[in-house]
C-alpha cells in the first residue's frame, strides 16, 4: 500500500532562511509569514519592493525575500511613494511599528493615506517602543506600565492613545483601511484575508490600503507568550477594536 | 538653440527636465518657489512624476525612495528647508544612491527672511547631516552657469553615487538673464547593478544605510573617504579672472563672486593688479589653486555673504603664506561692488598683518 504525500506547509518563497531576531513569543514572525505568503499566492514577489522602518522590524529585508529599502524612523511612507511614483507597477509596502508610524512618521502616513498613495501598509501594534526597551509609545494604553510611564500612562500629562486605523479611515484618499489581531488562529486567518485584500487594493490601483496588526511584546510587557496572547483580546481589542473602518465602495465591487 | 529671458530658478527646473530629470519631490519655500511651480506643470506634462509632499521631510525621503532605482531625481529647497532635509541627506549619502538638492540659499539663522545669502555653506559643505560623508557642491554665479551646472550635478551625482547640491541664493533664483538651455536627453532605461526594481530574473537587493557591525560600517566610512579623494583630485571647478600677473587677489563664490569680479575690473581701470579666483566647486574647494595663489600675490581677499564660512577653508588653504583679508555682508544683505572695491584699495595701498584673525580685523574695522 503506498500512501500519497500532500505538501500541506512549506516555507513561501517569499520568505527566507534567515533566522529571525525576534523574541520568542513575538508575532512579528507570524505577521512577516502572513505577508509571504500573500505575496506568493499573487506570484508578485518578483514585482515587489519593500520599505522597511525603524524598530524591532529594522531587519525586515533579511526575512523577506524580494527587494527592499530602508527608511529613516517614519518615512517609510515617503520613501515608498517615492518608489511607487517612478515603478507604479510594481508592489510597494511599509511595514512599520507604531512608534515608526504613528509617532515620529505621523505626518508621512496621513499625507500618504490623502493623497490616495497606491502603497500598502502593514502596520504593527504591540503598545510600546519594542526595540528601545519597551518605552510609551502613542498606541500605550490608559494606565499601562512601561519603561517610560513607570507608574502607568496618565492621561492627564502624557495624554490618550491614538486609534491609527479610524484616524486614517476618516480621509478620502484611504481606500482600503483595517484592524485585525495576531492572537489566535482565527484571527491570524482573518488578518492574512486583509493583507490579501489589502495588496489586491493596490495592484488594481485602488489607492491606499493599510493593515493594522494588534501584536504581542511579551518581553517588554514582562508577561509569558501564551499570557501575552490572551492579553491582545482581553485588554488591546477593547481599546483597539477589530473591524474594517474604511472599504471605499470600488475595493468593496472589486469583491476580493 | 537661443538664448532665452529666464528666472534662475525656472531655468535650473528646465535644465534639470531637459538632463532627463525622472522624479521630482519638493515643498513650497520663498525664494525657491517658482522652481517648484515649473516643476508641477511641466513634468507631468511630459508623464515624469511629480509630487508636492508635506513637508521637506516628505520631499527628501520621497526622494531618498526614487533615488533607490537609479532614476535621475531631484528636490529644491532654501536654506530652513533643507535644515529638515539633513536627515534625509544623511541616509542617501550613508545609502550612496544619487541625487540632486538645489538649495536656493536665503537669511538665516531660524526664520531669517527671503533675502539673498550664503550662509548655507557650512550645512552642505562641512556637513549637517550626521556621520561622515561629504556632498559635491556647485555654486554657479549666473543664470547660464545655473543651467551648466545643474545638468553638471546629475552627471556628477551619478558617477560618484553621491549627493550634487547646486548651491544658489535668492538673487539667482529670482533674478532674470539671458541663458541657452540643452537639448532634451533621452530618460535613462538602464539601472545600475545596486539600484531596486523588482528580483525578476536576478538575486534581491536591498539598500540601505544601517551597518549594525562596528567594522562593517568602518568598511564603508573608508569606501566614501577613498571616493571623496578622488572627487578632490578630478572634479575641482573654479574661474580665475586677471590673475596672470596680479599682486592681489579676491576670492568669492556664487553671486559674490559676480559682484567682486565688478569690483576688480575697476580696481584694474585704476591701475591695482588684482584678480579673482571664484570657486565653482565649493566643495570639493579649489585649496592647491587657492595655496599656490598664496605664493605668487601679496593679499588676499575673501568676501562673503555670510560671517566667513568660505573663510576658514581659504585660510586652511593659505595657511599663513600671504596676509588674508575679510569682507561680508550678513543676514540676507547683498553688497555693492563699490564695498568690495573699497575693500580692494585698502588692501593695495595699507600694511598688511599676518597675526590675528581676518574676520577679527574686520569686525573691528566695522566697529570703528
Amino acid at each position: 500500500m503506498t500512501i500519497a504525500e500532500t505538501l500541506v506547509y512549506s516555507r513561501p518563497k517569499s520568505f527566507t532562511e534567515t533566522q529571525s531576531h525576534y523574541c520568542p513569543g513575538c508575532t512579528h514572525g507570524v505577521a512577516h509569514r502572513l505577508v509571504a505568503e500573500v505575496l506568493d499566492e499573487m506570484g508578485m514577489r518578483e514585482h515587489t519592493i519593500g520599505v522597511a522602518s525603524v524598530g524591532c522590524s529594522v531587519f525586515a529585508y533579511n526575512y523577506l525575500n524580494m527587494d527592499f529599502v530602508q527608511a529613516p524612523h517614519g518615512r517609510a511612507p515617503a520613501m515608498a511613494t517615492g518608489v511607487k511614483r517612478v515603478y507604479p507597477d510594481r508592489v510597494v509596502f511599509t511595514y512599520q511599528g507604531d512608534g515608526d508610524m504613528i509617532s515620529i512618521g505621523t505626518g508621512e502616513i496621513i499625507h500618504a493615506a490623502a493623497r490616495g498613495e497606491n502603497i500598502t501598509v502593514i502596520f504593527l501594534n504591540n503598545a510600546n517602543y519594542g526595540m528601545t526597551g519597551g518605552q510609551m509609545a502613542p498606541t500605550t494604553l490608559p494606565g499601562m506600565k512601561t519603561t517610560s510611564s513607570p507608574n502607568g500612562r496618565d492621561v492627564e500629562t502624557m495624554g490618550f492613545p491614538i486609534r491609527a486605523a479610524e484616524m486614517l479611515s476618516t480621509l478620502d484618499g484611504a481606500s482600503y483601511v483595517v484592524r485585525r489581531s495576531l492572537h489566535n488562529p482565527k484571527n491570524i486567518r482573518m488578518a492574512k484575508k486583509a493583507i490579501r485584500t489589502a495588496f489586491e487594493t493596490q495592484v488594481r490601483g485602488l489607492g491606499f490600503s493599510m493593515v493594522e496588526l494588534l501584536s504581542s511584546c511579551p518581553t517588554n510587557w514582562g508577561i509569558t507568550p501564551g499570557d501575552s496572547l490572551q492579553w491582545i483580546e482581553d485588554k488591546m481589542v477593547p481599546y483597539y477594536p477589530i473591524g474594517d473602518y474604511k472599504v471605499s465602495q470600488m475595493v468593496a465591487d472589486a469583491k476580493i | 538653440m537661443t538664448k532665452e529671458l529666464m528666472k534662475g530658478n525656472i531655468a535650473i527646473a528646465e535644465a534639470a527636465i531637459r538632463a532627463g530629470l525622472q522624479a521630482y519631490f519638493g515643498y513650497p519655500i520663498t525664494p525657491q518657489t517658482e522652481l517648484l511651480e515649473w516643476m508641477s506643470a511641466r513634468m507631468p506634462e511630459l508623464g515624469r512624476a511629480f509630487v508636492q509632499s508635506e513637508s521637506e521631510l516628505g520631499a527628501i525621503n520621497m526622494v531618498y525612495g526614487a533615488a533607490c532605482t537609479g532614476k535621475r531625481v531631484m528636490t529644491s529647497s532654501s536654506s530652513p528647508g533643507v535644515s529638515l532635509m539633513m536627515e534625509g541627506l544623511s541616509y542617501i549619502a550613508g545609502t550612496e544612491v544619487p541625487m540632486v538638492l538645489v538649495d536656493v540659499m536665503r537669511g538665516g539663522p531660524g526664520l531669517g527672511n527671503i533675502a539673498p545669502s550664503q550662509s548655507d555653506y557650512n550645512q552642505i559643505v562641512h556637513g549637517g547631516g550626521h556621520g561622515d560623508y561629504h556632498t559635491i557642491c556647485l555654486a554657479p554665479s549666473s543664470v547660464q552657469e545655473s543651467i551648466d551646472l545643474t545638468v553638471l550635478a546629475f552627471d556628477l551625482a551619478e558617477k560618484y553615487r553621491a549627493i550634487s547640491v547646486v548651491l544658489t541664493d535668492g538673487s539667482l533664483g529670482q533674478m532674470m538673464e539671458p541663458g541657452e538651455l540643452p537639448p532634451m536627453q533621452p530618460l535613462k532605461t538602464k539601472f545600475s547593478d545596486w539600484a531596486v526594481s523588482g528580483t525578476e530574473g536576478r538575486e534581491r537587493r536591498f539598500l540601505s544605510s544601517i551597518y549594525i557591525d562596528p567594522p562593517a560600517e568602518e568598511v564603508i566610512n573608508l569606501r566614501l573617504l577613498r571616493r571623496w579623494q578622488q572627487i578632490q583630485a578630478s572634479e575641482v571647478r573654479y574661474k580665475d579672472y586677471y590673475l596672470d600677473d596680479a599682486d592681489f587677489a579676491v576670492v568669492g563664490f556664487g553671486s559674490v563672486g559676480r559682484i567682486a569680479l565688478s569690483a576688480v575690473r575697476t580696481a584694474r581701470a585704476e591701475g591695482i593688479k588684482v584678480g579673482l579666483l571664484r570657486p565653482v566647486t565649493v566643495s570639493p574647494f579649489p585649496t592647491q589653486q587657492i595655496s599656490e595663489l598664496a605664493t605668487r600675490v601679496k593679499g588676499i581677499l575673501v568676501t562673503e555673504m555670510n560671517s566667513g564660512q568660505m573663510l576658514d577653508d581659504v585660510n586652511l588653504a593659505v595657511a599663513g603664506k600671504v596676509p588674508v583679508e575679510f569682507f561680508a555682508r550678513l543676514g540676507g544683505v547683498v553688497p555693492f561692488p563699490d564695498e568690495i572695491l573699497a575693500e580692494i584699495r585698502r588692501m593695495a595701498t595699507s600694511d598688511l598683518k599676518l597675526e590675528g584673525h581676518p574676520r577679527d580685523r574686520w569686525l573691528a574695522r566695522m566697529a570703528a
